[in-house]
């Protein structure tokens, strides 16, 4: 867009994260890991597709740099256990893959780009029990930007973003996008 | 995808991909101890069956109880329907009792249409199968087992080979077949006497001859279809020796083809008669596992037909997809 005028229109982004931001967030959360799991002995990362997935790869990496082990990542779809299916058409199922390893009594450590109402995690925890049943779970974002519907918390945040209902976050990621960068749209009430 | 899925032309390259996708997702989800998915609870699915079965109705009993929706069973021998019930009456005694989706088989072409489309109902319709015309999710299981072993199990089915051999004037399967599998871009043969092919058929989207030897060499997948004696009315073929050593595929015949083909049969088998017993049992032989895929393909079907809103219905305010949607 080609902005003339100085104030916000509906429509403007502005970037909250850059790509180094989101190096240094996922780096910070992949040494919290370590030290709240002791070592990150037994534990498992499942991303949430898409995006939670490359985020959980990048975390898993960063781990192994660290304690100098391979962490096993899968993905976990959780378009089968939405409480809003009925709301819109029928989506596409997204890859669900569990490492060979499986999730028993393991530590799992739940993988998403945005935390926001909760019931893409509240979906995430039912469709992990009909799969196994870890020893812990555990929740890592990319972005907390609040207004929850459910009693459920993040345990590794790479960054809080305060936001309004009506704004947008929007999440790219290098392996999908092209880019990396967080950005925030639409209006916000709680600026101006 | 349309609300209802009454032909395999229903299904353009996308929807029919979107299905096959949806089947092998759902195919790895059910590998695990818990095979049943919340995803259509509180739903209701009729089998509404007025002609005998057995894979496809209990194909589609699994499909939707392992997606958790409630099945009720209907089967026109025992019920009302041997009293003189029309269809309409009991399409209309159905929706009363809140039916989401009715699969329907009926020897008549054409009856899963005129349930669809006659306001009878407001549910989705599903053919399971209507007298000559088509079975549009035995074609949607066909494609899905030529995919896994021809394909990669990935894409489209661009450039295979496919011979269909035996009854293909009353097969509803060989039409649903001739279309899916043209959408997909493979390359179909219909092999049969020419009392077996039907009128018209220079018009289909495939290609024809009279003898099955030549075809073999190049085929990637044969399909065998079941001589359909229930539905012949007329001599089609002077005896069942002859159909057998022309049309029936026996060893010498099997091993003629490439060394990766495969063979397939809708079922119910007649062994000895268009299948030789060797064959249907040898490793070439997908036969067992169409019929596992069929309840994949099937769950793929209910899922994309029910489990998201209803044509017209208006769209929620959908939070969660707007954060997870990519």
């Amino acid at each position: 867009m080609v902005g003339v005028s100085a104030a916000r229109t509906p429509d403007e982004t502005r970037t909250v994260l850059d790509s180094d931001d989101i190096a240094r967030a996922l780096t910070r959360v992949a040494h919290e890991i370590v030290e709240r799991t002791k070592g990150a002995d037994d534990i498992v990362l499942l991303g949430i597709p898409t995006r939670g997935v490359y985020l959980a790869n990048r975390i898993a990496e960063r781990i192994h740099q660290i304690e100098g082990r391979e962490i096993p990542v899968g993905s976990l779809d959780i378009t089968l256990y939405r409480d809003d299916l009925r709301r819109a058409p029928a989506r596409a199922l997204l890859p669900t893959s569990i490492p060979a390893s499986g999730i028993d009594d393991k530590v799992v450590v739940l993988v998403d780009d945005v935390l926001y109402s909760g019931r893409t995690i509240r979906a995430a925890l039912d469709a992990m029990s009909d799969i196994g049943r870890p020893r812990m779970v555990q929740l890592a974002v990319l972005v907390d930007r609040g207004h929850r519907e459910l009693p459920i918390r993040p345990d590794y945040v790479g960054k809080n973003i305060p936001t309004a209902k009506t704004e947008k976050v929007l999440v790219h990621l290098e392996e999908f996008d092209g880019d990396d960068a967080v950005r925030l749209s639409g209006q916000s009430q709680e600026e101006s | 995808m349309n609300r209802h899925l009454l032909s395999a032309a229903d299904l353009d390259r996308d929807d029919a991909l979107l299905v096959l996708d949806t089947a092998a997702e759902l195919a790895a989800l059910t590998d695990r101890a818990v095979k049943k998915l919340p995803t259509l609870r509180g739903r209701t699915v009729v089998n509404l069956f007025y002609e005998d079965s057995t894979r496809t109705r209990i194909s589609f009993e699994a499909a939707a109880k392992r997606l958790s929706a409630d099945v009720i069973n209907f089967s026109a021998k025992g019920s009302s329907v041997s009293k003189g019930e029309s269809l309409k009456d009991t399409a209309l005694t159905l929706e009363a009792m809140g039916a989401d989706a009715v699969v329907i088989r009926h020897p008549a072409s054409g009856a899963p249409d005129r349930l669809a489309h006659s306001g009878w109902i407001g549910g989705s319709v599903v053919n399971a199968g209507d007298g000559t015309h088509e079975h549009p999710t035995q074609a949607l299981l066909d494609a899905f087992t030529m995919r896994q072993h021809l394909a990669g199990g990935k894409g489209d089915l661009a450039g295979r080979k496919v011979t269909i051999v035996g009854d293909v004037l009353h097969s509803r399967v060989a039409r649903s077949n001739v279309l899916l599998l043209s959408t997909l871009g493979a390359e179909v043969t219909l092999v049969a006497p020419p009392t077996l092919l039907p009128v018209g058929i220079e018009t289909w989207p495939c290609e024809f001859s009279f003898d099955l030897d030549s075809q073999l060499s190049r085929a990637d997948a044969v399909m065998m279809l079941r001589v359909q004696r229930e539905r012949m009315n007329a001599a089609f073929f002077p005896s069942s020796r002859e159909y057998s050593r022309r049309y029936g595929l026996d060893v010498r015949r099997m091993n003629a083809l490439p060394e990766h083909a495969i063979v397939m049969h809708p079922g119910p088998m007649n062994r000895g008669m268009e299948i030789a017993a060797d064959v249907a049992d040898s490793d070439r032989s997908v036969i067992v596992e169409q019929v596992t895929n069929g309840v994949n393909v099937r769950m793929a079907v209910l899922y994309l037909l029910l489990a998201g809103a209803q044509l017209g219905e208006p769209e929620g305010s959908d939070r969660m997809a707007e954060v997870t949607a990519p």
